[in-house]
């Protein structure tokens, strides 16, 4: 095995001249990005005494300096962490002290942001400022990138079982949890997923999603470890904007999520000519409502859909060959190749066919544990067949049929999915609550055709407090990620308790699902 | 300030609350505002479909049309004129 950097210069080597990335109207050929990655590497030893291990956070939108600073970061035995550029100030400043950042990338557009939280982080050595004409508060990206030339690579950065990456998600408890990925994980999870999509190196790969996102990351992941073409867009916006786009850069490969999907199967008018070299779609997130599969197909008729699940703690588990796609629409497949999935129940022991219990994943893209977070660690991460190996407990609720196909039911914990992405009820109610005259407030996902779940804050107002519910949209757009926001908003005098006086979020969450309150342990 | 612009600028503020806090310039994008996202923008077409009688086409759906206070004000203003109808 190797280090998943290794991949970039293998590829350089291979064909030089070939596109690595389209990004902004810009064509980067793969000798000209390895070479980036090393002077990045350099830079970080020069500018910021970075060491192995050192972890330098990217916050900054889907653009070409990214890619440079995830790979110019392994090359320097470094971890990296991408994270969305709409975290705010608060979050951003969280993240970086719970992984100690030694380093910051931002860009102009973010640095009133990156700032702000960079003051309150001890660890960081140097903010790198993307796009900026001045040097205020960082380095301008330019100037980092122009090493004196006695300054070198290291030698020897490590081994393929180095950690490589974190990836943040949403946990229950309100905080984020860095996913720990070494290489091996991720040159495991690519090779598995580019095998079955048949992935070669004549693709090319059209991306909107966020490089944050372990789904937008991979496509990056694996076009390099193919050597294939990524383009590389940061909105999904304006779908006439891209759409177009597949066509002109001859497109293969175009990765989803249910959101994509639902715009575009309303367009009115669609340009045949915009799905004629598309040979693959996928999706992950959630899954497609059965019209929007069949419409899909009407409008990529060259393509072949994958409908598949995975979690960021072992980046993608299942997936459905598209063959059964017609009869088995509502399913997510089977294990990805060279990887176990089956069925719990709360005492672990595996369960019959057709049972509801909890998946369990087995393989080598399974996470090394959340970073200095022994007990969620310990919660996901249970022995395994030998001693030793760990599985993952997923806290999703599945069926497996008798033919070995897998059902979604639902999640353990109540961690919400809207717009493909995790929300944690607790921290949005963090949030809620900071609102002056909230006095009770919880989060439910209420069932919405393009959203996945459409996020609503049920809310107590404290005596003689008056708020609107444009005030408190306003509120969390200025202190969360917009996919974390709720649009609706809905004033109650009380919320449903327990005994002993805990909102019942559960019940909550069944009333906006339209079903019966599920039995509540005290 | 047209009225086109006014009932733009109520309307955007009301429904697309991240710009209640941020004084709006007019050739400001709302798209890296973070003001404007994949979902608003399909309802934010359906919006001014139905205030200002007009038909938006898909192909119009692009950011010189749709991205900005001054973009919106133009296009929603061509628009109406296509059609004979008043300012």
């Amino acid at each position: 095995m190797i280090r998943f950097e290794a991949f970039l210069r293998r590829a350089a080597a291979r064909d030089p001249d070939h596109v690595a990335l389209v990004c902004r109207d810009a064509r980067t050929g793969y000798a000209q990005l390895d070479a980036a990655a090393d002077d990045f590497a350099v830079a970080l030893g020069q500018h910021a005494e970075f060491r192995n291990g050192d972890r330098c956070v990217l916050f900054a939108e889907n653009r070409l300096e990214t890619a440079v600073g995830i790979f110019g970061t392994l090359r320097a035995g470094g971890v990296f962490s991408v994270l969305n550029p709409g975290t705010k100030a608060d979050k951003l400043a969280w993240v970086l002290n719970d992984c100690e950042a030694s380093v910051l990338v931002t860009q102009a557009s973010l640095l009133t942001v990156a700032l702000a939280a960079a003051a309150r982080v001890p660890s960081l050595r140097c903010v790198v400022v993307i796009d900026a004409t001045d040097s205020v508060g960082g380095m301008r990206w330019q100037d980092f990138m122009q090493g004196t030339p006695d300054c070198r690579l290291p030698a020897a950065v490590g081994i393929d079982s180095d950690l490589a990456m974190l990836v943040y998600t949403s946990g229950s408890t309100g905080q984020p949890k860095g996913v720990m990925m070494t290489h091996r994980n991720m040159v495991f999870a690519a090779t598995s997923i580019t095998s079955y999509l048949e992935m070669r190196s004549e693709d090319v790969v059209l991306s909107v999603l966020p490089l944050s996102f372990d789904y937008g990351l991979y496509q990056l992941l694996m076009c390099v470890m193919l050597g294939a073409t990524l383009v590389l867009e940061k909105s999904f916006a304006f779908p006439q904007k891209i759409l177009p786009m597949l066509a002109s850069e001859k497109v293969s490969v175009f990765p989803l999520v249910p959101t994509m999907a639902a715009l575009m199967v309303q367009l009115r008018s669609f340009d045949a000519r915009w799905s004629a070299s598309v040979r693959t779609l996928t999706n992950t997130a959630a899954a497609l409502p059965p019209a929007h599969i069949l419409k899909l197909q009407e409008r990529f008729p060259a393509a072949r859909l994958f409908s598949m699940y995975g979690m960021t703690e072992s980046k993608r588990c299942t997936w459905l060959p598209p063959e059964y796609l017609p009869t088995r629409p509502g399913s997510v497949g089977m294990a990805i190749p060279g990887t176990e999935v089956w069925v719990v129940d709360e005492a672990g022991e595996r369960l019959p066919a057709n049972r509801i219990g909890e998946l369990v994943v087995r393989g080598g893209h399974v996470m090394q544990g959340y970073w200095r977070n022994e007990e969620a660690t310990a919660k996901a991460l249970r022995p395994g067949r030998y001693a030793w190996e760990k599985v993952l407990h997923t806290g999703d609720l599945f069926r497996i049929d008798e033919d070995g196909f897998c059902w979604f039911i639902g999640r353990k914990d109540d961690i919400l999915k809207s717009r493909g992405e995790k929300v944690s009820p607790k921290e949005v109610e963090n949030v809620l609550y900071a609102l002056e005259g909230v006095a009770e407030a919880a989060l439910v996902g209420v069932p919405d055709e393009i959203q996945g779940q459409a996020l609503k804050a049920i809310i107590v107002l404290a005596d003689g407090v008056r708020l609107e519910a444009d005030a408190v949209i306003a509120h969390c757009m200025a202190r969360l990620e917009d996919f974390m926001v709720p649009r609706l908003v809905e004033f109650r005098d009380a919320l449903p308790k327990t005994s002993s006086g805990k909102i019942r979020r559960a019940a909550l969450q069944a009333e906006a699902e339209g079903r019966n309150a599920p039995e509540e342990r005290e | 300030m047209s009225s086109i612009e006014q009932t733009l600028r109520r309307h955007i503020r009301q429904s697309l609350p991240g710009a209640a806090e941020i004084p709006l310039a007019d050739e400001q994008s709302l798209i890296d505002s973070g003001i404007l996202d994949s979902i608003g923008v399909l309802s934010l077409v359906t919006w001014l479909e139905k205030e200002f009688e007009i038909f938006v086409e898909d192909h119009e759906v692009i950011p010189e049309n749709i991205d900005g206070i001054g973009a919106l004000v133009r296009f929603v203003e061509a628009k109406r004129a296509e059609l004979g109808l008043g300012r």
